[in-house]
């Protein structure tokens, strides 16, 4: 395993020096630098032109500014970067920092979201295949993959952002509202849920009456106004994604599996009980990703201490209801802070920018602050992404479903749920491995685009404007953030690849 | 089109030769046997979405071509894209209106400063599609070419498609295309940049054919072409890519709706088609904040780019069908 990964280590840094050696002679041939300033009637212009050519290198050859470029960035690897100096003099460094930081905030939420999303999609369109559902999706896919990016988010900017804003001002919803959204999301529920007409129809009820329920609760207290979750529904939802773990993964009657997530969720609900207040008020990243580590630790020692002999498939349950459990604490914080957030900036979803600029607040802010300048580039950005995800998750999904060991197990008697989650799951997840390196490639070309719709000043924007200027610097920088991150997310794909196929590492 | 199996036919036969011992041998030279190309293109035919986007697209580019004419030929409507209009409603609005049916003056619209936004469009739409298919035709010939080799020859030119893919992986598609754009922006006019694109575009479809030439060049057929000392071009020419014609046509498709996005992103962007010529993409980038004042400048282009898409979207989805049934029926 780790000599497979180091194989691919090396062979993905070659790559990426030679990209950097084809991207940078590309760079400096298309276009004149200094095209403004020979068209400029500044006086001053000879000047400016030599303070250029001194700025940029210009005097020597492209090797030399390549071999000086190399140089300077490999010293990365012993963290003293110099990527050069950009057209106007402006280290790229200082450049590099702030905007590297959310542009992967953006490409890495929006990866994870579409895998999730589109692959929970696939799944339930390849065993619903014909169905209403599936058609809707497939179309939503089609839709999607039709979409110009920048077109969308143009949209999404001036029309979900604006009347958002205006709504939740009083955030007031009318009764037709209220019933459309339940009926809608009802539709779809037992869309997805399936079964016969008379199952249909009790899930449509039951969903629909139950989220107009929950509906009219939320408008009677103005819940978007000031949100909670608090602890009972933490306690509920903790204890609802152990259910769900449990069910998905082995169902209850095997107890070393049930032992270790209850034990994991019992874990997490008491620490988090325990530090809600502290995190509430002197929450850091650091102190939150501790947090998250021990919460994976507990899980991971739960299920090798309980496991017995489903130790592996205990460790992943528990694992997973971690994860969900510190999902819900996060959310849980981070709605609590919403009405003060809403008091400080009272038009929340932002069109322009990262991050408010000179915003001093705490840390809840700060990150509910990042959050709402998220929320459209990544919607924006993910949409392909998911349309792309739950096809190819769907062919694959299909693909297994009609294997013959499939059909063993179903002749064995097991149960369908046991048939898709343990059977079905992992085999179709296998060729999703290399899509994944593509399509984060694919995100950040969309970020790119995503970065100038929403005026991010993000490596999006340092590429475009460097291209426009025919700057090698920040384009390169651009290049060496954008290519490790690509790097990285490819080999977190190999590792998955074999850790979901033990054959591929061998 | 005999069909055997109408009985009154089947009579008139048997009244005319009662006794031949060769009749059924009439009946089933008169059966009608579907190629494999015959078989395709019927269940092509039959695809309901496919056959309506082919409709539409036609439509479109039928619009496009001869609305406002190609090249030196002129078209039919009256105005162009580079006069300034008088304008005609408040703000420049469309003039087209549904019921009573007229298009008016203007039906797109016109511009800021008055010029005629349908003529705008058009040119448009035709230099996106004019485009979109080089691209689509460029890239699937080098695509096959290059995949075959791999797929065939092993060696050093698999090796290079490789390391190509993964370089394509670490530098995202539309970065180098922003590049080449960039630099094909200098020579100018569309085809440069078409051209461009191609170069770009070609790595998703040679992987997947020389997938398919790696299964197909272990059968029987092939090697039998081998033994009797046909040439490897022949071999992969004559008998293996017709037998991944599929995956070649269904992705030349996905390649055509693919460029279109490229196209209209790199416009947007600046690094695309330039002015004075225009865009689809380069359209929507001019007018993005003027979604508040004057949306149908807005609007229009992205209908168009979003139309073009799904139609050809669809049609690879028809296509993929008709090649391979097996994912439709089980």
């Amino acid at each position: 395993m780790l000599k497979f990964i180091a194989k691919r280590l090396g062979i993905s840094l070659a790559i990426l020096v030679l990209g950097s050696l084809l991207l940078y002679v590309l760079v400096i041939n298309s276009g004149d630098p200094l095209q403004d300033l020979r068209e400029s009637n500044d006086p001053n212009r000879e000047n400016r032109i030599r303070q250029r050519i001194d700025n940029m290198g210009l005097d020597m050859p492209w090797y030399e500014r390549y071999w000086d470029w190399l140089t300077g960035a490999s010293k990365c690897l012993v963290g003293q970067c110099d990527l050069g100096t950009a057209i106007n003099g402006q280290s790229v460094n200082a450049l590099v920092a702030t905007a590297a930081a959310s542009t992967l905030r953006l490409v890495v939420l929006a990866s994870l979201l579409a895998i999730v999303i589109g692959v929970t999609l696939g799944i339930i369109t390849a065993i619903r295949q014909y169905s209403g559902f599936d058609y809707g999706v497939t179309l939503f896919a089609f839709i999607a993959f039709s979409l110009p990016v920048f077109w969308l988010g143009v949209l999404l900017k001036h029309y979900a952002a604006i009347e958002f804003n205006n709504w939740i001002v009083d955030a007031d919803l009318s009764w037709p509202v209220i019933l459309a959204v339940a009926v809608v999301l009802a539709f779809i529920l037992q869309a997805a849920l399936g079964g016969d007409l008379k199952r249909r129809l009790i899930t449509f009820g039951a969903v629909a009456a139950g989220i107009a329920a929950i509906l009219t609760y939320f408008d009677l207290v103005t819940w978007f106004r000031r949100p909670a979750i608090g602890i009972p529904v933490y306690v509920l939802g903790v204890v609802g994604a152990a259910v769900l773990v449990i069910m998905l993964t082995s169902g209850f009657h095997n107890h070393r599996v049930r032992n270790a997530v209850a034990a994991t969720a019992g874990v997490a609900l008491v620490g988090y009980i325990a530090v809600r207040g502290f995190l509430m008020t002197s929450a850091t990243i650091p102190i939150l990703l501790l947090c998250f580590v021990a919460a994976i630790g507990v899980a991971v020692a739960a299920g090798q201490l309980l496991g017995g002999f489903s130790r592996r498939q205990a460790t992943l349950a528990s694992v997973v209801t971690a994860l969900l459990a510190s999902v819900l604490a996060i959310a849980d914080l981070l709605l609590s802070n919403w009405s003060g957030y809403l008091r400080e900036q009272p038009r929340p979803i932002p069109t322009i920018g990262s991050a408010t600029p000179n915003y001093e607040s705490t840390f809840w802010m700060h990150s509910l602050d990042a959050l709402t300048h998220l929320v459209l580039p990544t919607v924006t950005l993910m949409l392909i992404s998911i349309a792309s995800y739950t096809r190819y998750t769907r062919a694959s999904m299909l693909d297994v479903l009609n294997q013959d060991y499939i059909r063993t197990a179903r002749s064995k008697g097991i149960s369908e749920r046991k048939v898709i989650t343990r059977h079905a799951l992992r085999n179709s997840l296998i060729p999703l491995a290399t899509i994944v390196a593509f399509d984060f490639a694919g995100l950040i070309g969309g970020a790119v685009i995503t970065e100038t719709v929403f005026g991010w000043q993000g490596m999006g924007n340092l590429f475009r404007t460097g291209l426009a200027a025919v700057d090698p610097a920040p384009v390169m920088a651009f290049y060496l953030v954008t290519g490790t991150a690509a790097v990285t997310m490819n080999m977190l794909a190999d590792i998955a690849y074999a850790i979901l196929d033990p054959r591929i590492a061998r | 089109m005999t069909e055997p199996n109408n009985p009154a036919q089947l009579d008139q036969v048997h009244e005319a030769d009662y006794e031949l011992e060769s009749m059924p041998d009439e009946v089933t030279t008169t059966d009608k046997s579907y190629s494999q190309g015959r078989l395709v293109l019927r269940r092509f035919l039959r695809h309901r979405g496919a056959m309506i986007s082919l409709t539409f697209l036609i439509l479109i580019a039928l619009l496009a071509i001869t609305s406002i004419g190609f090249g030196p030929i002129p078209g039919w409507w009256s105005k162009n894209h580079v006069d300034l209009y008088p304008i005609q409603e408040v703000g420049g609005a469309p003039t087209l209106t549904l019921w009573p049916f007229s298009i008016g003056e203007h039906p797109f619209g016109q511009s800021t400063i008055g010029k005629d936004y349908f003529a705008l469009v058009m040119l448009g739409t035709q230099n996106s599609l004019a485009i979109a298919f080089t691209v689509g035709i460029a890239a699937t010939i080098i695509g096959t070419l290059v995949g075959a080799a791999a797929g065939y020859f092993r060696g050093l030119a698999e090796s290079f498609l490789m390391r190509v893919t993964d370089l394509f992986i670490i530098i995202p598609t539309l970065v180098l295309a922003a590049v080449l754009g960039r630099m094909a922006g200098n020579v100018g006019g569309i085809f440069a940049l078409a051209g461009m694109l191609a170069l770009v575009s070609w790595t998703g479809l040679a992987r997947l054919v020389r997938g398919e030439v790696l299964s197909l060049r272990e059968r029987e057929f092939v090697a039998a072409a081998r033994a009797v000392g046909t040439s490897p071009w022949r071999i992969i020419v004559r008998h293996i890519l017709p037998n991944a014609l599929g995956t070649i046509i269904v992705n030349a498709t996905l390649l055509i709706s693919a460029a279109i996005l490229v196209e209209t992103a790199l416009s947007y962007l600046g690094f695309g088609v330039r002015p004075p010529n225009t865009s689809l993409g380069l359209l929507i980038s001019e007018n993005q904040n003027a979604l508040s004042t004057r949306p149908w400048l807005f609007w229009w282009p992205g209908v168009f780019i979003v139309a073009v898409a799904l139609c050809v979207n669809f049609i690879g989805d028809g296509l993929r069908d008709a090649f391979d049934p097996r994912q439709q029926m089980d």
